[in-house]
């Protein structure tokens, strides 16, 4: 099991919950479970977030891997000028 | 992804030739946007609304049609329908529907023989509106009874009971507040505000775009990036984006605002409009600021607890901004980034992201994080002169550093923001002597930039220089840096490798130049890519020397036996393996494709000092110090520009700048005579101290640097006037009058 973080206002999307226990090996695999855990979820990966592993912060990449010692916090997508 | 490339004994890095650009800008022959000439050119204008909100009742262009030179007429009725989310965004904002949506809303386009035949058939253009009530304030948007500009634009995220105009709903956050506050020794409150800046580039808007009946197309334009231009123009006209071939010119600025669309697909309909002719667009000045994307403004409330020893124990901000009439205000980052400079343990931000009667933000270099600095470093300036702290200690006391959990979540890496308080504390401008009515501010800044989509080539020539292809137009200088790394790479001289920035056609996808990416990204494309090359190098001279390729290595741009099975060769340099490559397998070349994730953020520190007219009101900028964090400063000029550049904005943002908008949801100045950004007259010298701790996500250690530097000026001048006059200025910008209103009632106080 992979434990993600979530920010604060998707816990109303969590059943209350600001980290959630999913299976998973990649990004988008730990992803996919957590719109399955919690559906009310699904339009907030669908608009797009980020996703940070030990620390390093990964905007769009579902194919990056992940293990069960992977501090994962969930990010709002990010943009630049 | 490891620090694998050198960290020291560098050849290249660090120098400060020439850029490679200067000798064609310097004098004129550097084609910009609006330098394109083809035959059978047409010229195209937009018709805008004078209305900040107007349902379109009817367009009628009989008059326009009629008149000799005009070859096209376009509305929004020449765009497919159906489109969706952010696509139907930005085709709504290119070209209104059924509404014209803030003053400068493009509502119809001509296409002309001449740009003079071209604005008078646009002037002939008759346009019936209903003129609707309208509403341009961040705050006033919000309220009950407020004009609602677009039911139904609110996404999942706004809860139940909020106006309409709220369309996204941010709230982030960790730890117990309530605890955190009771812990303090000290709690402040205080509101903010600041208003809309535009970008400002010198370069306006500039494109030709070229399409056929058959719906291929070609465009020359001034942008940030040129694959984000064909993917917008494609979903706004409804094609597949290898349709489209886009072609960047060179670029006078950009800073986030060109890398969106605005006219370009408009080019592309009324060329296909009028037969498939290529239909050049030029903004004016008053265009560029009525109807591209200027920042967002902000109103802002922040509360911080603090101990008496000056270390914080919680803080809690609120941030409301606006982006114009479409979702996009960048309050996410901003509740990302508010309080990043600072180890907190017990911390929240709300945010709103609230429609207006404006035109559509678009990215500021840094977008969401100068106005949350000058909300927060504010209220710290205010905490620490009450604690009786000095301002850099205060910072120092509570400054991220490697391994400390950050305010949105994960832990950061090696970081400079230490580094950049003490740099700043030893720097001689810290302890010049002040005289009468000056006073010193400072202040922290964050970004932390971004890799993103890139694609990179590099090419061997027949005599051994070094063709590099990279997708990231060069706005700051990067093909000098491209060139400085690929040079390393290959252990040549600087002169011998050439940077093209490459069409849509020549390179896979690259997102722009943006997120201060270009130098990490591009250029940890370039050394990934030459590194290909020299393994190809060398696998040429193992070949002619029989050995293993194990056995040979690359140093000083040349092939070298190595180990004691090598044999005794005589090095083969680049040039004798290139002038050979037709005959030893062919052409050598080296490929990079990714979406790099090490980037790593940015932290700087400004401090500045400022002289305040008792009898105008007027800020008088005496010294200003720009100390950031670089990693690795490849071409050291080129970053001090970075600084200096960011500095001279956000000194304009603080002091000058701002979007006046009258009852009737007009802009009120929409020239650079009335929107008075700085000009060389009004600047000190920006003194600069490059810091750097090397971000171990590069091969070399490099962190963009091009926005943090716009994060700290906001508060820092905020708090030079606190220092020189004893008012805190909580709104933006602090223009003479202000000052001079503020000053009057302290006195009368």
């Amino acid at each position: 099991m992979v434990e993600i973080n979530l920010w604060s206002g998707l816990r109303r999307f969590a059943d209350g919950k600001d980290r959630v226990e999913v299976e998973g090996k990649t990004v988008g695999e730990i992803l996919d479970d957590l719109v399955r855990i919690h559906p009310g979820l699904g339009p907030v990966i669908k608009a797009g977030v980020a996703v940070s592993v030990d620390g390093e912060i990964l905007p769009n990449a579902r194919h990056a891997a992940v293990t069960e010692d992977s501090e994962v916090f969930l990010l709002q997508r990010l943009r630049g000028g | 992804m490891a620090l694998d490339g050198k960290t020291s004994d560098y050849k290249q890095i660090g120098t400060t030739p020439d850029r490679p650009d200067g000798l064609d800008k310097v004098t004129g022959r550097a084609r910009y946007g609006a330098d394109i000439h083809v035959p059978g050119m047409l010229h195209g204008v937009v018709v805008r609304s004078p209305h900040a909100h107007a349902r379109i009742v009817k367009i009628d262009a009989t008059k326009a049609l009629a008149l000799k030179g005009v070859k096209a007429v376009i509305t929004r009725a020449d765009f497919p329908e159906g489109l969706e989310g952010e696509d139907w965004d930005i085709q709504e904002n290119c070209m209104a529907g059924e509404k014209a949506l803030y003053d400068g809303h493009a509502v119809a386009a001509v296409a002309a023989t001449s740009q003079l035949i071209a604005r008078d058939a646009a002037k002939l253009v008759e346009v019936t509106y209903e003129v609707l009530p309208c509403v341009t304030n961040v705050d006033e948007a919000m309220k009950e009874g407020a004009p609602v500009i677009r039911d139904g634009a609110a996404d999942y995220s706004v809860p139940e009971g909020l106006h309409p105009n709220v369309v996204r709903y941010f709230d982030t956050g960790r730890g117990d507040l309530d605890k955190g506050f009771a812990e303090a020794d000290l709690v402040v409150e205080k509101s903010y505000s600041t208003e809309a800046v535009h970008q400002g580039y010198i370069e306006p808007h500039a494109c030709m775009g070229q399409m056929g009946s058959d719906g291929r197309g070609e465009m020359w334009v001034c942008t940030q990036g040129h694959w984000f231009i064909r993917r917008m123009s494609a979903a706004v006209l409804g094609i597949e984006t290898t349709k489209l071939r886009v072609t960047p010119s060179e670029i006078g600025g950009g800073f986030g605002g060109k890398t969106t669309v605005f006219m370009e697909p408009l080019s592309l309909a009324l060329s296909k409009k009028a037969g498939g002719k290529p239909v050049k667009i030029v903004m004016s000045r008053s265009e560029v600021l009525r109807s591209t994307g200027p920042t967002a403004s902000a109103s802002m409330d922040i509360k911080m607890g603090m101990t008496k020893d000056g270390k914080i124990t919680a803080a809690h901000g609120t941030f409301r901004m606006q982006g114009g009439a479409f979702p996009g205000a960048p309050v996410d980052v901003t509740t990302m980034l508010a309080f990043a400079n600072y180890d907190i343990e017990n911390v929240h931000h709300i945010g709103y992201d609230v429609i207006t009667n404006r035109p559509r933000q678009a990215a500021y270099r840094a977008p969401g994080a100068p106005m949350a600095a000058f909300a927060v470093e504010s209220t710290i300036d205010d905490m620490a002169r009450e604690l009786g702290i000095d301002p850099i200690e205060i910072r120092l006391r509570n400054a991220v550093k490697d391994g400390t959990r950050s305010t949105f979540g994960p832990k950061f890496g090696p970081v400079g923001l230490v580094e950049s308080l003490e740099a700043a504390k030893a720097h001689a401008n810290y302890s010049a002597p002040l005289g009468p009515n000056q006073g010193r501010g400072v202040a922290s800044g964050y970004w932390m930039n971004w890799g993103g989509e890139t694609s990179a080539s590099v090419a061997i020539s027949e005599d051994g220089s070094v063709t590099v292809s990279v997708g990231t137009p060069d706005i700051g200088g990067s093909r000098a840096s491209m060139a400085l790394m690929a040079a390393e790479a290959f252990g040549i001289a600087y002169e011998d490798v050439r940077v093209n920035i490459s069409d849509t056609g020549a390179l896979g996808v690259n997102e722009p130049t943006h997120g201060s990416r270009a130098t990490y990204a591009s250029g940890l494309a370039t050394i990934k890519a030459a590194e290909e090359c020299i393994g190809k190098l060398c696998q040429r001279a193992a070949d002619k020397w029989g050995i293993d390729v194990d056995a040979v290595v690359w140093e000083d741009g040349a092939a070298k036996p190595s180990g004691p099975n090598a044999g005794d060769h005589d090095p083969l340099t680049i040039g004798e393996i290139a002038a050979e490559m037709g005959g030893t397998g062919g052409p050598i070349s080296g490929h990079y494709e990714g979406s790099p994730t090490g980037f790593s953020g940015s932290f700087g520190t400004h401090v500045v000092d400022v002289e305040i007219d008792p009898e105008t009101g007027h800020t008088t900028v005496l010294r200003y110090l720009v100390v950031q964090d670089a990693g690795k400063a490849i071409h050291p000029d080129y970053v001090e520009g970075q600084f200096q550049g960011g500095a001279a904005q956000g000194i304009g943002w603080a002091l000058n700048e701002e979007y006046i908008y009258g009852e009737d949801g007009r802009l009120q100045n929409p020239i650079f005579l009335d929107y008075r950004i700085p000009v060389a007259s009004d600047l000190p010298m920006i003194d600069t101290v490059i810091v750097e701790v090397p971000n171990p996500g590069h091969p070399y250690g490099v962190r963009g640097v091009g926005e943090t530097g716009i994060t700290p000026p906001l508060p820092a001048l905020a708090n030079a006037i606190r220092s020189a006059t004893g008012l805190r200025m909580t709104g933006l910008p602090m223009t003479p009058p202000k000052i001079l209103k503020a000053l009057k009632e302290q006195g009368n106080g």
